[in-house]
């Protein structure tokens, strides 16, 4: 079986699988960290119960999202090895080291403190166990500034030399580091990360708006979530609209693929808003789109000139049905979230935040929407540097390991079956425990302490903390 | 034999160490799970995972540094042993996901619970399994053309590395017991006594078979530890072993809590210090040097900075979480 397919291929599908199925959880568990860390912190601060509820409430979920995230991210460290060993060899003394200080200031700080912070705050009261949610919130935050740093190094390499054995050295650190990219991809990512937790917990608190408009953690946490649509929405369009401009002018062919700017454009690029591209012809088909908007949205002028896909040779052109689809799906899922962040102030303004069905409706058919918006996000621009694995640098097809095909389907068939079967239940767990409303006494994962939860204020566990 | 100090040399120490606490700390989860089917009653199964729920993440973790260490220090190496390690990397990744999830998906649910028992205690094994079968696919040798591994997918599959394989079995399940011997009480306690004794001397048997099975797949296996003057520094290896087994037998026969484990950590740490003596300074035994794997130094200085100051932080605050839970685990003051 399998003698006759290509092993690139399948190496490939494996990456995109499994990197699809993991990254979903980070973007959810490093808006969630902070989140709790913020209940927390507000819990400390006033004393009200709520806020401690809804701690214990959510705290629940995000263990159970945070330990699938763990064991799909340790899948991802090595698969670099074991399925792009040209890459690993190539990039190694780069981007290893970038991945090795992720380990040691971000994932070890994480799973430290986790343990104390899920089952530990009757052992070492309110204030340590706050410091506890602090450094796991935190640790996410660090882990995101470096997988980001060394994926935007790959996007946009600098700061590098080739050495004797072909491997890619680092001339200067700092360039290496902040690479043009960086800056932009992280703030878009974590501000993505933030909004896909808020568009969960509105969705949440809706449901169970619907079903009783004065249950108290429900109300909390959908003003919550509403304000941070309302502000940061808008906030991740501006960083979308600068990353992009950053894209395009470090890697210009992504944004052509992007745009479906087959085509050069010498006085003024349409900005298409449809169309269905045809890679063999060159030319996108069907093509709805407005006039000069492309070059007034990229150029700041309607008659910019921009070069499009015909200005580069076809062996270097990204498969563009990919990055042009996934940007329109990433862009359509921003504007919804920036709509149901004016229509939530809307209601707020006129006092029925609470009680319109039709807000809670629209926020609960918007629960995932951070999800796809973060995957089609993650497609369009792994997507749309290809051929390239390290942008200019290095082909993916040159990338992989000597195998042969049967033994990367063999794994990419197991890893298929193993992950869909734990997702799968996981996600049913996650989804259980959403539906049950966040009530007086939660109790966190620990059963630790029965009474902990449903009556100490901050001041009394400071008290019980310290007589353990 | 004498080891010249260098950056090659120190990241060789670096890795070789988080490796082992890698070994050390996940062992005994791993080696829980293994124990789990022994342990049919839900109160006792509920007891041994309350014992590591607030701990294993960070145990693991040190196996993501073992792995991402080794791209960045020795892409070389990481990049020839892992196709060559294919399949039971790929069966532990697998195996660890089942571990790992059921620690939270088993106390979500009440009538699939048996479900992830039984993924807890298969993953368990299997990760266990394919550590030890990487192991011995390393030590007897891997296929090397220029820059990369050119054997085929099965040549892992061996008698020793089938012998490796059930050897760290053994050995994690004795970690499990001893560990129980030291966080539990009563009736559980009781048979992690017993298992410990049944294990320990499993454990001294796989040692001694490994021992002897090494020296027969490469000559220069066998001059590293019986030629002379290297016999000087070889030779406290196997005495330290039988020194740590009579205490080890003693201290199970007085019943102690603590010492039982320590003492099987100490017999990991030589069969440890076993491993680095036959395969020093090959990284890939027989083809690849740690100085011809070794990244270039601007990189490997770039994540010393790092691992000076960081790796004394992480054993800090490692084991201040250690000292939150510390103590015996009961079963009605369970974490879950």
């Amino acid at each position: 079986m399998f003698e006759g397919w290509d092993a690139v291929v399948l190496a490939r599908a494996q990456f995109a699988f499994t990197m699809s199925f993991h990254i979903v959880f980070p973007a959810f568990s490093i808006g969630l960290a902070s989140y709790l860390a913020v209940l927390e912190a507000l819990w400390l601060w006033t004393g009200r119960e709520v806020f401690i509820n809804l701690f214990n409430y959510w705290l629940k979920i995000f263990a159970v999202a945070f330990g699938m995230g763990v064991v799909s991210g340790i899948v991802m460290s090595y698969q670099f090895g074991t399925n792009w060993a040209v890459f690993a060899d190539k990039t190694g003394p780069i981007i290893g080291p970038l991945m090795a200080y992720e380990v040691l200031t971000a994932f070890f700080l994480e799973a430290g403190f986790l343990g104390v912070m899920l089952f530990g705050l009757k052992r070492v009261g309110p204030r340590l166990h706050f410091l506890a949610t602090l450094m796991v919130a935190i640790g996410t935050l660090i882990s995101a500034f470096w997988i980001l740093s060394a994926n935007s190094w790959m996007q946009t390499p600098t700061g590098y030399s080739v050495n004797a054995a072909g491997q890619y050295v680092a001339a200067d650190w700092l360039e290496v580091i902040f690479n043009p990219s960086f800056p932009y991809r992280l703030v878009h990512m974590v501000l993505a990360a933030y909004l896909t937790t808020a568009f969960v917990v509105g969705a949440v608190g809706a449901f169970h708006l619907l079903r009783d408009p004065h249950q108290a953690g429900a109300r909390v946490m959908f003003s919550m979530a509403m304000w941070m649509a309302t502000i940061v929405a808008p906030i991740q369009i501006l960083a979308g609209d600068q990353h992009g401009l950053n894209t395009l002018e470090h890697q210009p062919v992504k944004i052509m693929a992007m745009e479906g700017h087959f085509e050069s454009h010498k006085d003024g690029a349409p900005l298409y808003l449809f169309g269905w591209p045809n890679q063999a012809a060159g030319k996108l088909e069907y093509a709805v789109g407005i006039p000069k908007l492309g070059s007034v949205i990229l150029k700041h002028s309607p008659d910019a000139p921009m070069a499009g896909l015909d200005t580069v040779p076809r062996e270097n052109w990204p498969p563009v049905v990919f990055p042009f689809w996934s940007f329109r799906i990433m862009v359509g899922m921003g504007l919804l979230m920036a709509g149901l962040g004016l229509l939530s102030l809307l209601m707020r303004i006129r006092g029925n935040l609470y009680d319109s069905r039709l807000l809670h409706w629209f926020a609960v058919a918007m629960a995932p929407s951070g999800f796809i918006a973060v995957l089609a996000g993650w497609i369009t621009t792994e997507t749309g540097r290809q051929p390239y694995l390290v942008y200019g640098l290095l082909r993916t097809a040159d990338s992989a390991s000597p195998l042969a095909a049967p033994a990367v389907a063999s794994s990419l068939i197991a890893f298929v079956i193993v992950y869909f079967a734990v997702y799968a239940a996981g996600v049913t767990y996650l989804l259980r425990l959403m539906a049950a409303a966040p009530h007086h006494g939660e109790e966190g994962p620990s059963k630790d302490a029965p009474a902990r939860a449903a009556g100490i204020t901050p001041a009394a566990g400071a008290v019980t903390g310290a007589i353990r | 034999m004498s080891i010249p100090v260098d950056l090659a040399v120190i990241w060789a120490f670096i890795i070789a160490f988080a490796v082992f606490v890698y070994v050390v700390m996940d062992g005994f989860d791993l080696g829980l799970g293994i124990l789990f089917p022994l342990f049919p009653k839900k109160q006792d199964r509920d007891v041994i995972m309350n014992s590591v729920a607030p701990v294993w993440d960070g145990n693991e973790t040190w196996l993501v540094l073992g792995g991402g260490g080794m791209m960045a220090a020795f892409p070389l190496a990481y990049s020839v042993l892992m196709p060559a390690l294919y399949t039971p990397i790929i069966a532990m990744l697998l195996g660890l996901i089942f571990r790992g999830v059921a620690f939270e998906f088993r106390w979500r649910t009440t009538k699939e619970r048996n479900k992830w028992d039984i993924a807890f205690a298969g993953g368990s094994l299997l990760a266990s399994l394919a550590q030890g079968i990487a192991l011995g696919a390393i030590l007897q040798g891997i296929h090397v053309e220029g820059r990369h591994y050119a054997g085929g997918w099965w040549d892992w599959l061996t008698p020793f590395s089938i012998l490796t394989g059930v050897a760290l079995v053994i050995g994690y399940a004795l970690l499990g017991a001893t560990w129980l011997v030291m966080k539990t009480e009563g009736e559980l306690r009781d048979r992690a006594y017993g298992l410990s004794w049944a294990l320990l001397f499993a454990m001294l048997g796989a040692i001694g078979a490994v021992s002897i099975a090494t020296p027969f797949l490469h000559v220069q296996y066998t001059q590293r530890w019986f030629a002379w003057p290297n016999i000087i520094f070889t030779a406290p290896v196997p005495i330290a072993v039988a020194a740590v087994t009579v205490l080890l037998l003693r201290g199970l026969a007085r019943k102690y809590d603590y010492q039982p484990f320590f003492l099987s950590l100490a017999l990991f740490a030589l069969s440890y210090a076993g491993l680095g003596i036959s395969m020093y300074p090959y990284i890939v035994p027989q083809s690849i040097t740690i100085w011809q794997a070794a990244s270039p130094e601007n990189s490997q200085i770039f994540m010393l900075f790092g691992v000076s100051v960081l790796i004394p932080l992480i054993l800090a605050y490692t084991a201040w979480a250690y000292y939150v839970f510390r103590g015996k685990v009961r079963p009605e003051s369970g974490y879950h």
